[in-house]
């Protein structure tokens, strides 16, 4: 439903007073080992409605397999997982997807052998409700079902501005374009959470930019709710509401980004400033 | 030397220009071959093509469903409902595949999974035979095996009938991937499975659909192979025959196992007819291996296979 897409009203932040507010996400005290190796150890958050959650933290931190965890692709051998307050621990990535968490991987995960037009058609796939038969002779119902999925897509590209490679295939476009096309699929979803590792790696000081900038206006305008990892501290500081921050599978932080420059276990651990 | 020469590069094509009715008759025995081979090609394509997997058991799918066919047939079953039952079976057997083989084998490496697939192989095999019996079999499917002139070329009915089948096939399943949600899905998990299970597409419910329709589309080979050959345990070795069209056409494209097909049935056919005097004769029977070979040198991709190309 492309209205829905083209005219949600922007989703203001409710102001943080307001009591009692449910978060959108809970993580409550999850362990994730890999045989002997434990890449999260006893790690809580909340992701609130509208905000933008920034995961920081050294390599091997476990900032991937946090995000692994809530979108369902790893399991948490302790803890649970509450997606608008119920557990949703257990569940297998395609489920949580339908519930409306959409995310990007680090190394760019697309179709290779489709279009950008194609790729980010699939995002939508949860949203068909398609009848085989009907699908197959593109008559009545099944041609507007399209048509309409169609026109939302096109919002999207309309959106981060890559109407010029509609028609191309994936494969032979530029990293930092397909970047923007996994986000383009993810947010063809319509999700309520959108989870992006690292959606700026590789990319140069420019389509960094870009991408801050696109970031921040898909939260404007559909008022997504969205966590990211991300290395560079200039963007982090920049486009988060909060920062949450690990260090060997461990929460040593969760502030406001000022706050989390300042903090003295944060830089040790991270920010790698010299004592004074 | 010039004799030999002339005897391979200039005779052979001096008789095709020769006999034209009979060089037409050829081609067409080629082409219903060919199809023929397309079929069995065809489901190799649609497992590999969404799953990445090779399927060895392909050549037995079809042996098991010609066995289920005239085994219910011979237990007096009509053939349309016998049809019915044969399918259903081939789709209960895709959900037991997908349950006991590849769901505890799923994210391991492609040939851990081909492995599995060739257990798969002589379990079928066995369970076949053990409850249809091993005798060769009969099936009729009320298409006689006889031939009819047009202008004078002679045309059998039974391979027209396969080769429109095989057309119908294939018109279906490009229809299927190409423009159905299914067929997004399908493409989208032979591309990548992670992305595929992000958007929200259950990659068990993907291998079922495949499996089922390698499974459908190994009773059309099974129909027609059998109707020609009898059914018997060799029907499972024309999955031999589907490499070289594989190889030719390419893994991942369901064009390309017609063409390749095409291309295969053709050739030999021309080639036992032609030079087969030359050698004495059963070229037939390793001519497709020899094309395939020649043809990997110059293209290992196949006509219509995804190039693949190493980024460094």
């Amino acid at each position: 439903m492309p209205a829905t897409l083209a005219e949600r009203p922007i989703q203001q932040a409710a102001p943080a007073s307001e009591p009692r507010r449910e978060p959108l996400l809970q993580v409550e005290a999850i362990t994730v080992r890999f045989g002997a190796v434990q890449a999260l150890t006893d790690v809580s958050m909340d992701i609130h409605r509208g905000e933008i959650v920034a995961i920081i933290g050294p390599n091997g931190a476990g900032k991937t397999t946090l995000i692994n965890v809530i979108s369902g692709f790893y399991h948490a051998q302790q803890g649970r997982i509450l997606f608008e307050g119920k557990d949703r621990t257990a569940l297998k990535p395609y489920d949580v997807a339908a519930l409306g968490v959409a995310r990007t991987f680090q190394n760019v995960a697309l179709f290779r052998g489709m279009s950008v037009l194609d790729n980010i058609m699939t995002g939508r796939l949860l949203k068909m409700r398609g009848h085989f038969l009907l699908d197959a002779i593109y008559w009545g119902p099944a041609r507007r079902q399209e048509l309409e999925h169609r026109a939302a897509v096109e919002h999207v590209i309309d959106f981060l501005e890559i109407q010029a490679i509609r028609k191309t295939p994936v494969s032979r476009l530029p990293y930092g374009l397909q970047k923007r096309v996994e986000l383009a699929r993810a947010l063809a979803a319509e999700p309520q959470l959108l989870l992006l590792d690292e959606p700026m790696a590789g990319m140069n000081v420019e389509e960094k930019e870009d991408m801050s900038r696109f970031i921040l206006d898909v939260h404007d305008e559909f008022g997504t709710t969205i966590a990211l990892i991300e290395h560079d501290m200039g963007v982090v500081m920049d486009i988060s509401d909060r920062v949450v921050v690990l260090d060997y599978g461990r929460k040593i932080a969760d502030a406001p980004p000022d706050a989390v420059r300042a903090d003295r276990a944060v830089i040790d651990a991270y920010l790698g400033v010299a004592h004074d | 030397m010039t004799e030999l020469l002339r005897a391979v590069f200039v005779a052979p094509f001096a008789d095709m220009a020769g006999n034209m009715p009979f060089l037409i008759e050829v081609l067409i025995g080629g082409v219903a071959a060919g199809l023929m081979y397309s079929l069995v090609a065809l489901g190799f394509v649609l497992i590999f093509k969404a799953s990445g997997v090779f399927n060895f058991a392909q050549g037995v799918m079809v042996l098991f469903s010609a066995l289920t066919l005239v085994g219910l047939m011979e237990r007096g079953v009509p053939v349309v409902a016998a049809l019915a039952l044969t399918a259903l079976t081939m789709i209960a057997l895709a959900f037991a595949i997908e349950r006991v083989v590849l769901r505890p084998l799923v994210n391991q490496e492609s040939i851990i999974l081909f492995m599995a697939t060739i257990g798969l192989n002589f379990f079928l095999e066995g369970f076949g035979e053990m409850i249809w019996g091993s005798n060769v079999k009969k099936l009729d499917v009320g298409i006689p095996d006889t031939s009819f002139m047009v202008r004078g070329v002679q045309v059998n009915r039974l391979e027209l009938t396969a080769a429109l089948t095989a057309a119908v096939l294939v018109a279906i399943l490009a229809i299927l991937f190409q423009r159905t949600k299914i067929g997004r899905a399908l493409r989208a998990v032979a591309d990548d499975h992670e992305a595929a299970l992000s958007i929200g597409i259950p990659l068990k419910t993907i291998w079922v659909v495949v499996w089922s329709v390698a499974g459908l589309v190994a009773i059309a080979a099974g129909i027609m192979w059998g109707a020609k050959s009898g059914v018997q345990f060799s029907l499972s070795l024309i999955a031999l025959k589907a490499l070289p069209v594989l190889i030719l056409g390419g893994f991942t494209s369901v064009p390309g196992a017609i063409v390749g097909g095409l291309i295969i049935g053709v050739g030999e056919k021309l080639a036992e007819v032609y030079w087969g005097p030359l050698v004495g004769g059963a070229i037939e029977n390793w001519f497709a291996y020899a094309m395939a070979l020649a043809f990997l040198l110059v293209r290992p991709q196949g006509l219509f296979g995804e190039r693949i190309i190493e980024r460094v």
